[in-house]
């Protein structure tokens, strides 16, 4: 059975057509990615996805619920986690905060027991701290722990927010661009990153993507989209060979 | 932090040095000692001291008042400062600095609540007995708790969730209005509400149920700011809960059954100093608890990021709600606080003034800061009750005072850290002497 599959999804802002009739199966354990050129409604999708917009046609649902109309922190903790392009960090918060802040919905205490420090509270709290370090350590920025996030290098700010993201419990992650600003260095160790992600947390992966080395190397199948319609879909070896594909994405690069 | 200590371990010159030396190594609670200490002696020996001083009686409040009335005295007054403040303080905190320590090292091993309790067990006694020279005194430290708890309380809002609410005023009369009608109706014969329901001697015992009274009906009153906050931020939100302002104050003033603007008055005597600074540190206790939790810091990351915080599980409109009727609540209750310390409230007590008087206190002190709250209350508290003699030049001087503070740090005194008991009541080492 597919984990997350999106049936006929239709989105208009205003009377603009941003996604046209998409259709994504997701199987368990799979990394597939999204390319596209510019404005072509990649990163539409993952906000229609994750609740940000509610799609005007189509269903969406994950692991067999239904999430369409549901509020995005609602679908986020049902096991979707996601990064951003331009990443999202809170600037007044430190590095554990950020992840310990992804743990909120596994929080089991209430507003009164925050109110009044009860034992309970300061006991789910030490635990999402071990989880958070523990996460901290897994991403490699465990040293940063108490610094602010928005001071830390550029590529340790993108495995923090990995980490953030992999603290909400996911069952499929989405990856908005998680190369974007990197040099071919780190994108190297993204590569690994991701690979390890996969792995050791069982996730299965959806990622966008600009960098066609990156998305060669690490998808299995992938999904070609030019003006919020799919032209192409299948192996990296397919695509890379598809015509449709080489005349609207590659071939536009050659011309930039 | 490394730049800190690097910097305090080179070796130091100057007054400053000199003053920093003496200062080291005393921990919080032999500075209250001392305090207690300059405080009974005021109590016993002020007005011996300030009769040779040739001062016509005990300055009240630091001797700002008689100093800006007359200058003459300034000699005398900063010698009775010297002599009741300056170095019993100093003498006692330096000769107690070992045991101290000593307690302060026997309390840190223990649970922070007793230790805390202790703390301010002295603090409490000092200003019994500093209040107990002068009514005056005591009206202005009541006040000045109250504003603690108003500038802690609309830093919820303002500092921790990022939202600029103007409506703390409004906030702060629906709880005194909802407390003073509790108080009046059951436990005071009054010609509004006629005899009491209640028998009147269980009236203070019942206080505190009054606040919560007012609190929550303030808190319910919040929900009309917090539902627009879903969809509305930044200035026009701020517009939003300027208009609950002046909703508030045209509803009271024209509700004759509450006094209408001739306000109401006559409430009981409830509000003594243990009942404002039970309720103060209970105050700051839980605002403090709420905003280290991670459930408090989803405020923050409201603030920063509303996107980021949904999509990382975060309920923001769930967490909206709790900030804005958590934030009036405490507004509420200490709205009653002010009802019953004042024994009078009317409408025009939680107008624009007041609401300057609240953002000025929160921004001077410091966004999202419990300390910087409570520096900024107590500064502009006592500041404006000190240069009341200049009438109307005190609102040229604390303004000034605000823009200076704006200018040279944008976000106040003491902003974005957080307040931890524990680490204030450690024992301190001394630092020079180690080197």
């Amino acid at each position: 059975m597919a984990l997350l599959r999106v049936d006929n999804m239709t989105h208009y802002f205003e009377g603009l057509r941003a996604v046209h009739n998409y259709n994504l199966i997701l199987e368990p354990g799979h990394i597939v990615g999204l390319i596209g050129p510019n404005g072509a409604g990649k990163t539409t999708i993952f906000n229609l996805i994750s609740g940000i917009h509610t799609p005007t046609e189509g269903n969406i649902e994950l692991d067999g619920h239904n999430l369409i109309g549901h509020q995005p922190h609602k679908i986020a903790s049902m096991g979707l986690g996601r990064t951003f392009q331009n990443l999202l960090l809170w600037r007044h918060m430190t590095v554990l905060e950020h992840v310990k802040m992804a743990c909120y919905s596994q929080l089991e205490y209430g507003v009164l027991d925050a109110f009044f420090g009860t034992r309970r509270c300061h006991r789910e709290e030490k635990r999402i701290t071990s989880k958070a370090m523990h996460l901290l350590e897994t991403f490699n920025v465990a040293q940063f722990s108490s610094q602010l996030a928005v001071s830390l290098p550029y590529g340790a700010q993108r495995r923090l927010e990995m980490a953030r993201a992999m603290a909400t419990n996911p069952k499929v992650l989405l990856l908005d661009e998680p190369t974007a600003g990197m040099t071919p260095d780190e994108l190297n160790r993204m590569i690994t990153i991701i690979r390890k992600v996969h792995q050791d947390f069982d996730v299965t992966i959806f990622m966008i993507e600009h960098r066609l080395k990156f998305v060669m190397d690490l998808c299995e199948r992938i999904q070609t989209l030019v003006f919020g319609e799919v032209i192409a879909e299948g192996t990296p070896d397919e695509i890379k060979n598809n015509p449709d594909v080489i005349e609207a994405y590659l071939g536009k690069e050659d011309v930039t | 932090m490394e730049e800190q200590n690097e910097k305090d371990q080179r070796p130091k010159k100057g007054f400053k040095a000199w003053l920093q030396k003496l200062f080291a190594g005393i921990p919080l609670i032999g500075w209250l000692f001392s305090v207690f200490g300059a405080v009974l002696i005021e109590y016993f020996l002020g007005d011996l001291i300030s009769y040779y001083l040739g001062l016509p009686k005990i300055p009240v409040l630091f001797g700002f008042l008689t100093v800006l009335k007359k200058p003459l005295l300034i000699p005398g007054i900063i010698g009775y400062l010297i002599l009741v403040y300056g170095l019993p303080i100093l003498l006692i905190a330096k000769s107690l600095r070992k045991p101290a320590n000593k307690l302060a090292a026997f309390l840190d091993k223990g649970p922070v609540s007793i230790g805390a309790i202790i703390h301010l067990g002295f603090f409490y006694g000092a200003m019994h007995f500093w209040t107990d020279l002068s009514d005056y005194r005591l009206l202005v430290l009541k006040l000045t708790m109250i504003a603690i708890m108003l500038t802690l309380s609309i830093n919820v809002i303002n500092g921790y969730m990022g939202e600029f609410s103007c409506s703390h005023p409004g906030f702060m009369a629906l709880g005194a209005y909802g407390a003073s009608t509790i108080t009046l109706l059951l436990f005071a014969n009054d010609k509004l509400f006629g005899d009491a329901l209640l028998p009147v001697a269980l009236g203070f015992y019942f206080f505190p149920l009054a606040l919560i009274g007012g609190g929550l009906i303030a808190a319910l009153g919040a929900l009309v700011i917090a539902i627009p906050s879903f969809r509305t931020r930044g200035d026009y939100l701020a517009i939003i809960s300027l208009a609950f302002l002046f909703i508030v104050k045209s509803l009271i003033e024209n509700l004759e059954f509450i006094g209408g603007p001739r306000g109401m008055s006559s409430q009981p005597n409830y509000a003594n100093l243990p009942m404002v600074f039970t309720v103060m540190v209970l105050c700051i206790w839980i605002i403090n608890n709420f905003v280290r939790s991670t459930m408090g810091k989803a405020l923050n990351a409201v603030r920063d990021n509303e996107l980021a915080a949904e999509v990382m599980t975060v309920n923001t409109r769930k967490t909206k709600i709790i900030a804005f009727m958590f934030a009036a609540f405490w507004a509420g209750v200490a709205g009653g606080l002010f009802a019953h310390v004042l024994r009078y409230v009317n409408p025009g007590s939680f107008g624009i003034q007041r609401l300057a008087e609240i953002l000025a206190m929160v921004y001077f002190g410091g966004l999202n800061s419990v300390t910087g709250s409570i520096v900024g209350a107590v500064s502009i508290s006592i500041l404006s009750e000190a240069l009341r003699p200049l009438e109307i030049y005190k609102w040229i001087i604390i303004p000034l005072l605000l823009i200076l503070v704006m200018l040279f740090r944008p976000t106040g005194l003491i902003a974005f850290t957080e307040f931890n008991p524990k680490e204030l009541m450690k024992p301190k080492k001394k630092r020079i002497e180690e080197q």
